[in-house]
């Protein structure tokens, strides 16, 4: 499983670091969105990766983290995930505003010269 | 007082709740909502006040205050801290706050929706940052002054601002994502955030562990550094400082501060000399980055032809020797360190402020502000004599205009804050580069010998201080020459009284602090000798008790007798 999830986030990173290098301001969101997604799986396997184990407290199981998962890494994934899905929505309104003012959706507000 | 740790919470609570009003104002009301907004600010600067004088009085040694805001038992709840370190950060936020409102309040709050709720919430968001004692509380509190400080770089739109945003707005989401990265691979190695416990658990890091830690603060350290401005990451900042709108830019000059704060705080704390194997790791990058910094900002600000610029590079050049100065990890280079943070944030702060009234008092702007980097610099104007103007002795043009006051009190402000920047006396900016300099010579103390030679990044700082000086003394006066005595007619500028008030406040505090420089230096040194033994810190937090629900101290008192 370990194996897995590395190459998971990985390839999200790698296509999310590609992709913010690219002239296009969508193609700039998009990868800070897969960047997101890997760094939320990666904040995730942090807390070690475990099968069945209890995720929340259940009566009748010894309460120590030897029977359950880390909880804390769910807390800050779901803190990270808040956070960077309104960043990206800021962001989508930015090069909306971006594409209307200059008239292109080039990063730098204009094109390159040839 | 019992009641003074809860006021810890105050400087976090208040914006929060000043923003929450000023959205259920809606869009319109914008006299009241600036009235409110102003009372909430001074307010916040009180306390900040309030609080800064606590921290000289408590018994606590180190004087530390520890608030938990959810009274849980310290590694587990978040916690917020307040030493001299926050306390001097708070009111350096709460005054650059209050001159900045003062001065938007003339025009610039009505150039957009929203400014005061934006406002309040980039307050609350420094405050959070300076005030919290969690690595990851520090993430949200980052987050929240990041999120209002995207709204308020957009305040007044246009091209200039929209585009240079969109930068600021990338780098400083793939930051915090590096941010998260880091924070997640120190919790996977320590297993906990909590600052003071991270300072109590890294020595005991196994070897193995040792460079995925390493690792993770390395990260960690990045996205801290873009946000400090640290050459080669800070590409971003001069475009979107510069296009700013002059009050947000003015708000700003302590943004890159924070960088600076959180790098101290958590450096001090982590890596400090009781960390074991990891003890000051990373210093030689903080030392030659900032060094790094300080060259190419400086070059810059030679070739800069508008103000906004000049002043966007002069923070630059700032952070760049605060993050030298506190790589070297010595007390008294720090103290230095913290005076020149502060006598530079407000001098900054003051130039940005001056710079859209120096700007607007030409008749038209010369150069576009997107496409500065293309076109030469014109030959000055002044050099040539105007048509019409006699330059015959005996027949001398009739120069009999007084000068305006507007125009007096722009020079003058001009000329102080480029003192305070360049750090020539007699105002602040020279005592705090004097302190830095007599620091890097006499690393043991002034009057005691120096047992080890001078080391040689301590030579090429101190080299590149007064070289940077230099610059910044090149461009402002050949700036002030280009924009005061040109021979020119052209209107004065039509001047507000809250415009003037502010940056005459900023210099105002500046000009005191070069006669009151002792006590300010006196704080200072006893910040920095707090940050250089993080024991005191930890004890202060690990020591602090959740404090008893009523039922359990019932039940202690049926114990009891």
């Amino acid at each position: 499983m370990e194996e897995v999830i590395a190459i998971a986030i990985g390839v999200l990173a790698a296509s999310g670091v590609w992709l913010l290098l690219r002239p296009r301001t969508f193609q700039v969101v998009m990868g800070l969105c897969l960047l997101s997604y890997g760094v939320n799986l990666f904040i995730f396997s942090m807390g070690s990766l475990f099968i069945g184990k209890e995720p929340i407290i259940k009566d009748g199981v010894p309460q120590d983290l030897l029977h359950y998962t880390d909880p804390l890494p769910q807390a800050l994934v779901l803190t990270a995930i808040v956070i960077s899905f309104a960043m990206t929505a800021l962001f989508l309104v930015v090069l909306l505003a971006s594409r209307g003012l200059t008239g292109t959706d080039h990063v730098d507000g204009r094109e390159p010269k040839e | 007082m019992s009641w003074m740790p809860h006021l810890i919470a105050a400087p976090i609570l208040l914006p929060l709740l000043t923003a929450a009003l000023m959205m259920m104002l809606g869009e319109k009301r914008r006299p009241l909502k600036a009235r409110i907004n102003l009372f909430s600010s001074l307010l916040g600067l009180g306390i900040s006040i309030l609080l800064l004088q606590w921290t000289q009085q408590t018994d606590v040694p180190g004087s530390i205050g520890v608030y938990l805001p959810g009274n849980w038992q310290v590694p587990f709840g978040i916690v917020l801290v307040v030493d001299r370190l926050s306390a001097l950060m708070l009111v350096l936020t709460g005054i650059i706050g209050v001159c900045a409102l003062l001065f938007a309040m003339a025009r610039w709050d009505g150039a957009g929706s929203s400014f005061h709720a934006l406002f309040q919430i980039q307050l609350m968001g420094l405050y959070g940052a300076f005030l919290t004692a969690d690595l990851f509380n520090l993430f949200v509190f980052f987050e929240v002054l990041l999120a209002a400080s995207y709204g308020l770089i957009l305040h007044g739109s246009g091209r200039a601002r929209v585009s240079s945003g969109l930068h600021y707005i990338s780098i400083n989401l793939l930051a915090s994502s590096l941010f998260l990265i880091g924070a997640a691979l120190i919790y996977g190695v320590t297993g906990t955030l909590n600052m003071a416990d991270l300072a109590l658990k890294i020595p005991l890091v196994p070897e193995a562990d040792r460079g995925l830690l390493h690792a993770g603060a390395a990260i960690l350290a990045v996205a801290f550094l873009a946000k400090a401005g640290m050459w080669p990451l800070n590409f971003w900042l001069v475009p979107a400082y510069s296009a700013a709108s002059a009050p947000v830019a003015a708000m700003f000059a302590i943004m890159t501060k924070v960088g600076v704060y959180t790098l101290l705080r958590l450096w001090t704390l982590l890596f400090s000399g009781q960390a074991g194997a990891s003890a000051y790791f990373g210093g030689d990058w903080l030392i030659y980055g900032g060094m790094a910094t300080i060259v190419c900002a400086a070059l810059a600000i030679l070739a800069a032809q508008r103000l906004e610029r000049m002043a966007s590079l002069s923070i630059l050049v700032s952070a760049g020797i605060l993050l030298s100065a506190v790589g070297f990890a010595q007390p008294s280079l720090t103290a230095g360190a913290l005076f020149y943070l502060v006598s530079s944030t407000l001098a900054l702060s003051a130039l940005f402020l001056l710079a859209e009234l120096i700007e607007r008092s030409r008749t038209a702007i010369e150069v576009p502000l997107d496409y500065e980097g293309e076109i030469l610099p014109r030959p000055p104007k002044s050099l040539q004599p105007l048509k019409g103007t006699n330059l015959d002795d005996e027949q001398k043009t009739v120069v009999g205009q007084v000068i305006p006051w507007t125009m007096a009190f722009l020079g003058l402000s001009f000329i102080a804050c480029a003192l305070l920047i360049i750090g020539m006396p007699p105002l602040s900016g020279f005592i705090g580069k004097l302190s830095l300099l007599s620091a890097l010579i006499n690393p043991a103390g002034l009057g005691n010998a120096a047992d080890q030679p001078i080391s040689n990044a301590a030579w090429s700082l101190l080299a590149l201080l007064i070289l940077s000086g230099l610059a910044s003394l090149i461009a402002f006066s050949r700036l002030g020459i280009q924009r005061f005595w040109t021979s020119e007619e052209r209107p004065s500028p039509l001047l507000r009284r809250l415009e003037c008030v502010p940056i005459f406040a900023l210099l105002g505090l500046s000009i005191l602090l070069t006669f009151k420089a002792e006590p300010l230096l006196r704080y200072t040194q006893a910040a920095a000798d707090t940050l250089n033994d993080p024991q005191q810190y930890v004890m202060a937090v690990l020591g602090t008790r959740a404090v008893p629900s009523p039922e359990a101290r019932a039940a202690l008192l049926e114990v009891q007798p």
